[in-house]
């Protein structure tokens, strides 16, 4: 992807917000608590009432709609089981590494290029070429050199985490102001301390929005590198209960997928917030 | 302003080489790569079926390109984008201008956003059956969410002291829309938009590669990989590349021109 991700990154709702002033203050504040509590709430609420009601009544297939009640039943299960627990296990790990890998090559790629404009000159080309052709694309390429194994699948993931972190790191430390290296060529800052002083704590916080896009992508890439090619893991569930017809499965699948992308984007949201913070007081 | 090369790049201010030594500068490694490609081709330093001969790749692109599959792709890419971006837009634009609708389905469609992408492809594929449909509704689904993302964002970001003058001049809820917010919101709306034919193109690749085999880039891939075909694969992997990068390029001209009146 490109540089223009970076500007999806930004793209969170703010919290609402309601001012209320003289005697129902209070009374005001507390409907207001309730209504943001509830209104969420609302359309998830009113479209399982649909989805439960469809299913009871028949009005689709088991097979397309599975009842609601199956689906909680089949997660418990797999809770239980710890079937859940060992894939999701295997998950992290793999994303783990890939990102583990692709977030330090890019860091490193990023800086060389932020610091260097030679070294900009000559990679950055190359990267925003290879950049252009999507994760899956990749897949059946090292495919072949690398067999199907666990390999492939940290090699494609790692790809998926380079690209974000490599450009956010490179825009970042481009983004550092001038005035600053002014003041540091001032105080005749060696070349350690205007890295350890100036650079590192300015480009911090767009670093870490690449590296919190690039755990996103790398996310993304387990789940297809996992429907391609697996026998174990989130991935490998959805593709056995597509196989079996089973809808209960996928769905189950489906949601914890989506708690554990919420997930970790959530807690880095809560990072990269902090480090904003601390860079506004800075 | 319209001397940068790439707005997102940051600032691009070469001042120690010109711009012809920079442009060779990025040359190279490529260069360098398709040389040592060829000398260990020709020189039999690397298993052939691993690394062809450059030649084999050029022959495969002559009779991929003429069999239409590069057509299929990105008819079945427009198709889905047009779908995914028209209902994002619509979806957007309500939540952005109405607080109420935001607030009853911002929560549901950020929980929905957490579901990565290709996990939906099982669902879709039991859904809308193996045929073009589901490859249509998730190509649509990837592109629908970054534009609903920034269309919202948009129309929210409208600065309040422009929209007090529309309610000083008491326009009507359309004028409001048309010369206010739409305008206002354009470069975000553009954003999402461009996001989305990104997200619309990865997604032709996964629903080729994961729905049913047919015809498109996709089958193209995977038929190199099934007969061990490096050059076909090679090549699919070059066009996906090229297109992605001739569609980014269009939408950023698309894009440019479009906000032109902001700067002028």
């Amino acid at each position: 992807m490109s540089g223009a991700a970076y500007a999806g990154a930004a793209a969170r709702p703010a919290a609402p917000g309601r001012r209320a002033g003289g005697a129902g203050r209070i009374a005001a504040r507390l409907r207001a608590g309730i209504a943001t509590l509830l209104l969420p709430l609302l359309v998830p609420a009113a479209l399982l009432l649909l989805w439960s009601v469809a299913s009871d009544r028949g009005w689709l297939p088991a097979q397309i709609l599975p009842a609601p009640g199956l689906v909680r039943d089949t997660l418990l299960d797999l809770w239980r089981s710890s079937d859940l627990t060992r894939d999701a296990g295997i998950s992290l790990g793999r994303v783990a590494q890939g990102f583990a890998l692709g977030g330090a090559l890019g860091l490193l790629l990023g800086a060389a290029m932020g610091l260097s404009r030679t070294a900009e000159d000559y990679l950055k080309p190359l990267l925003t070429a290879l950049a252009q052709v999507p994760t899956i694309g990749w897949v059946p390429l090292l495919m072949l050199p690398l067999g199907i194994g666990e390999t492939l699948k940290v090699a494609i993931i790692a790809k998926a985490a380079l690209v974000p972190v490599v450009l956010n790191t490179l825009a970042g430390i481009r983004a550092v102001p001038p005035a600053l290296f002014e003041v540091a060529a001032v105080f005749r800052y060696t070349r350690a301390q205007l890295l350890g002083r100036v650079l590192l704590p300015a480009a911090v916080p767009p670093l870490f929005a690449g590296l919190r896009l690039g755990l996103t992508n790398a996310w993304k890439a387990l789940v297809a590198v996992e429907l391609l090619a697996s026998s174990e893991g989130l991935g490998y569930q959805l593709v056995w209960g597509r196989q079996m017809m089973q809808m209960d499965v996928v769905i189950a699948a489906m949601v914890v997928i989506a708690a554990f992308g919420l997930l970790l984007d959530a807690g880095l949201g809560r990072v990269e917030r902090r480090l904003q913070r601390w860079r506004v007081a800075a | 302003m319209s001397a940068l090369p790439n707005p997102a790049a940051g600032p691009t201010a070469g001042r120690a080489t010109g711009p012809a030594r920079r442009a060779l500068r990025g040359v190279l490694p490529p260069l360098l790569l398709l040389a040592a490609w060829q000398a260990a081709s020709t020189g039999g330093l690397a298993d052939p079926r691993l690394l062809p001969p450059l030649e084999r790749v050029a022959a495969a692109a002559w009779t991929q390109l003429t069999a239409g599959n590069l057509r299929d792709s990105l008819l079945r890419d427009l198709g889905g984008f047009a779908l995914g971006a028209s209902a994002g837009l619509g979806l957007g634009l309500l939540l952005g201008l109405s607080p109420l609708a935001g607030r009853l389905l911002r929560p549901s469609f950020d929980a929905l956003k957490g579901i990565a992408v290709f996990a939906w492809i099982p669902l879709i594929a039991i859904w809308f059956g193996f045929g073009e449909a589901s490859k249509l509704a998730f190509i649509a689904l990837a592109a629908f969410t970054p534009v609903v993302l920034n269309v919202d964002e948009g129309v929210r970001g409208v600065p309040a002291p422009l929209r007090e003058v529309a309610a000083a001049l008491a326009w009507t809820p359309w004028q409001r829309l048309t010369r206010l917010v739409l305008p206002a919101a354009l470069p975000s709306i553009l954003t999402g938009l461009q996001l989305g034919l990104i997200h619309a193109w990865l997604a032709t690749v996964g629903a080729e590669y994961f729905l049913a085999k047919g015809s498109g880039l996709g089958g193209v891939l995977i038929e190199g990989r099934d007969r061990f075909d490096m050059a076909q694969v090679l090549l699919g992997v070059l066009l996906l590349g090229g297109v992605g990068y001739a569609l980014n390029r269009l939408a950023d001209l698309a894009a440019r021109r479009l906000t032109r009146w902001r700067t002028a």
